[in-house]
């Protein structure tokens, strides 16, 4: 059967679906490709897994550590594991069934199997050849293993079998302090775990604002995991008991057991089998598919968009980027302003950053000022109990324009849309600080710090 | 069945137009290519008729402003009812407005527009303001300013709104002005022979072109025989080069109801002075309708304006970017003039010619009005192309 689309995406990962859900309102005659189930690794083995066992633990943490300042006492509260697991399975398997329910609303094919451009309008799936007149590379990436230490998703695990792992061990190692890092060593840490991070670079969380990294990593190790900075990992012994990691921290020479090893440096993207090479695109020897501003590579109607592309691999980039691709394609004129693009980690608390940290701000050339206000004299945050972490504004001292809005705290996740739209819209520190908050909420701290930029705040 | 509306391009630069006039109600009955609605671009006035016979239905109304391409009503070719009938019982206003606003999905600008934003965008759009919203170097002490502002009560005065036509003219003025090193040379011109040749030949050339020969030809002819001699004057500037034309093609400036405009009369060089008459006349009676187009007024190398017509003895004219000079012709006034050692009385007309001396010299300047006095005074001179 021979059958030509309009627009056919391969991968079905929140860049993939989300474009071909957009293609088809548009009125392309659209079909997704996906060779697993539908939603990539943002539904299956990346945000949603993540979140919900994120949320299961922290209710359990919470019971033993928090509701006794609220005078409420539990006695012996406990968990199960398998249940945590299977509703976490539950969520993602609603969500599958969720794309697959969009697909036929929307009149998108969804054609099961992998994916291969056979040329610049034929991609062949399990021997059978699909014309499209445009082609969407949303293959998404997968994680960077280290030569020395062979993934089973057993004890040698990656994001995928952590998210997996049949009980939680006594001693987990984490290599890299990243985002996905603090967000499972979380999770195994509130469920009793013992959580040793070895992070190569002298900071968690890379990416992030230095104030708003130092001030996480003092919380995440008043809940108990250890950071181990400026370490490197050379080698590794894998026992039938246990894992020993060797480590060389400057001059020291450490070695750490664990029963499971979570390996979290980093991912790369996803481009195996694909067949970049039968159309004539480059593949890039470690970096990501070149694409122009329209997102077309080489092969002017082939897009890639989401992981493989440049820029941070988040799931609601990819979604944009998706949207994007599918109306520059019906011809209509979309934006993306890459500044405005939120990054969240969902531990307890949340950091969530938009824009520059100070640091990449002057090294943009700006003469920065900027504004921080702590959650502990927030009167919301009081109320709750949620009083760790801080707001920080970082703005250009010329112009007052905002350029970074970074905050470590509850909701984080929630309050930082603010900041995004701040960003997105170019507002003045000035303006998001005369700009009304309601009272008492989080986001006061945001006006706060906003004010602090000017050196006025009030509750200071 | 309904046929769209839409407003056609006026050409390369016009993306808006503002209604100016409805000419047919919504809710009347129209033909096929009847007038419909007249809008008015910063450029020209355009009528926009009737693309089918039936029922129109408008959604704009008088000075709003709409974009090429957008639709502004529709033709309900199905109803039937007697033409010009009364207009429908249903006030206008509770009719459901017809999306006016709704785009047809447009082809991308360029393929090179980018889509993304990255933050080195970001970073230059922080860093590097558009010029409207740089500071400007302030002056020392600001000259307090007389003109009152634009919200403020003036007793003893009303007010209309300037039209697109106005303020284009307006700015274009200001932009010749100050952006060119303009200034003017002056000479008189003995009427005599061209008034004697067009009392002579007027019925035979009449005859043959069925239009009367004016004065304007034999101007224009006299102008490109000048503009042959000093190409310079038939050039403008760009950045740091000068462009010539190497065509003749006049500009003539016409007084029109709606305001000043200037047609173009091309290839003068190889018209005949009865081709040139038709053209001016054809011009004449687009002016008198209001039909002249963008394209009538697109290009030009040179523009003579006469503003003799309405009496005027001398004037200096401003020039017509990006064109480096513009003749003004006056009244001819029977004037005391001394030929052959004698007073005489002859009719006599005054030039200026107004010029950037960026690119002409006094001396090309001078030259060049004394070349066209000698080929007006002796148009014969023009036969044998001095």
């Amino acid at each position: 059967m021979t059958d030509t689309f309009d627009v056919l995406v391969i991968g079905s990962g929140p860049g993939g679906y989300v474009a071909a859900i957009r293609a088809a309102q548009l009125g392309l005659k659209t079909a997704c490709v996906e060779k697993g189930p539908l939603g990539g690794t943002c539904l299956n083995v990346g945000c949603i897994p993540s979140k919900a066992l994120l949320h299961s633990s922290e209710l359990y943490y919470t019971l033993n550590h928090h509701l006794s300042d609220h005078g409420i006492h539990v006695e012996k509260a406990a968990f199960d594991f398998d249940q945590m697991m299977s509703r976490k399975r539950g969520i993602v398997t609603d969500f599958n069934q969720g794309i697959g329910f969009l697909f036929k609303k929307n009149k998108v094919a969804h054609i099961k199997g992998t994916g291969v451009l056979k040329d610049p309008q034929t991609v062949e799936v399990e021997g059978t050849s699909y014309k499209a007149k445009n082609i969407i590379l949303a293959t998404g990436s997968k994680p960077i293993e280290l030569p020395f230490l062979p993934v089973d998703e057993k004890r040698v695990v990656t994001s995928t079998g952590a998210l997996s792992l049949q009980q939680v061990p006594k001693r987990l190692l984490v290599i890299g302090a990243g985002v996905i890092g603090v967000e499972l060593g979380s999770v195994y840490n509130r469920l009793g775990s013992k959580v040793t991070f070895i992070e190569f670079l002298p900071k968690i969380c890379p990416t992030m604002d230095e104030a708003i990294s130092k001030n996480f990593q003092k919380i995440l190790e008043s809940q108990g995991l250890t950071f181990h900075l400026s370490s490197k990992v050379i080698s590794s012994d894998i026992g039938a008991e246990m894992i020993t990691l060797n480590v060389e921290k400057g001059e020291e020479k450490l070695s750490f057991e664990g029963d499971v090893v979570l390996c979290s440096i980093g991912r790369k993207p996803y481009l195996e089998g694909l067949g970049l090479e039968n159309v004539g695109i480059q593949k890039p020897e470690k970096g990501f598919v070149p694409i122009n501003g329209r997102f077309q590579t080489s092969i002017p109607n082939i897009y890639a968009i989401g992981d493989i592309v440049d820029g941070p691999m988040l799931a609601h980039k990819a979604s944009e980027e998706g949207v994007a691709v599918a109306e520059i394609i019906a011809g209509l004129h979309p934006h993306i302003e890459y500044m405005a693009i939120p990054n969240v980690v969902y531990t307890d608390p949340e950091v969530a950053a938009v824009g520059f940290t100070e640091a990449e701000a002057k090294s943009h050339g700006f003469e920065v000022k900027t504004g921080t206000f702590p959650f502990k004299t927030n009167s919301r945050a009081k109320c709750t109990g949620q009083v760790e972490g801080m707001v920080k504004i970082v703005s250009d001292a010329k112009t007052d324009t905002i350029l970074g809005v970074h905050i470590v705290g509850a909701h984080a996740s929630e309050i930082i849309a603010e900041g995004v739209l701040a960003i997105e819209k170019k507002v003045k520190a000035l303006e998001l600080a005369n700009t009304s908050h309601a009272h008492p909420t989080l986001s006061e701290a945001v006006k706060e710090a906003a004010l602090d930029v000017h050196g006025r705040p009030i509750h200071r | 069945m309904t046929i769209e509306i839409k407003v056609p391009s006026a050409g390369e630069s016009v993306s808006e137009a503002t209604v100016s006039r409805i000419i047919k109600e919504s809710g009347s009955f129209v033909k096929t290519d009847e007038e419909i609605v007249e809008l008015e671009t910063d450029k020209v006035n355009q009528v926009i008729y009737s693309p089918g016979e039936g029922k129109l239905n408008l959604t704009v109304k008088v000075e709003d402003v709409v974009t090429i391409g957008q639709v502004i009503g529709h033709i309900d070719t199905e109803a039937k009812g007697e033409p010009e009938a009364a207009p429908s019982p249903t006030p206008q206003k509770e009719k459901k407005p017809q999306e006016p606003k709704a785009l047809p999905p447009m082809e991308p600008k360029t393929e090179k527009e980018s889509a993304r934003s990255m933050p080195e965008d970001f970073v230059k759009a922080v860093q590097e303001p558009p010029k409207a919203e740089a500071p400007k170097p302030a002056p020392e002490a600001p000259p307090p300013s007389l003109a009152p502002k634009a919200t403020e009560e003036i007793p003893h005065t009303t007010r209309r709104r300037m039209t697109g036509l106005r303020k284009t003219i307006a700015a274009k003025l200001v932009e010749a002005k100050n952006q060119t090193a303009m200034l003017t040379t002056f000479n008189e011109v003995d009427m005599t022979q061209i008034m004697e040749i067009r009392k002579r030949e007027q019925e035979a050339f009449m005859k043959r072109n069925g239009v009367k020969l004016g004065f304007m030809s034999f101007f224009i002819k006299a102008a490109v025989a000048a503009l042959k001699e000093f190409p310079d004057i038939n050039s403008f500037i760009v950045g740091d080069e000068i462009v010539t034309f190497q065509s003749y093609d006049v500009c003539i400036a016409v007084s029109t109801e709606k305001g000043l405009m200037v047609p173009v009369i091309k290839g003068c060089d190889e018209k005949s002075f009865g081709q040139i008459e038709q053209d001016i006349g054809e011009f004449a009676k687009k002016a008198r309708e209001g039909r002249i187009t963008i394209d009538d007024m697109r290009g030009g190398s040179f523009t003579i304006t006469n503003g003799g017509v309405f009496g005027s003895m001398l004037s200096t004219p401003i020039l017509n970017p990006p064109q480096s000079a513009i003749l003004g012709m006056h009244t001819i006034v029977k004037r005391p003039v001394v030929v052959q050692d004698q007073v005489v009385i002859r009719p006599i007309m005054y030039l200026a010619l107004s010029y950037d001396h960026r690119i002409v010299d006094g001396r090309e300047a001078i030259q060049f009005l004394v070349h066209m006095k000698g080929n007006l005074e002796e148009p014969t001179r023009m036969l044998i192309d001095l």
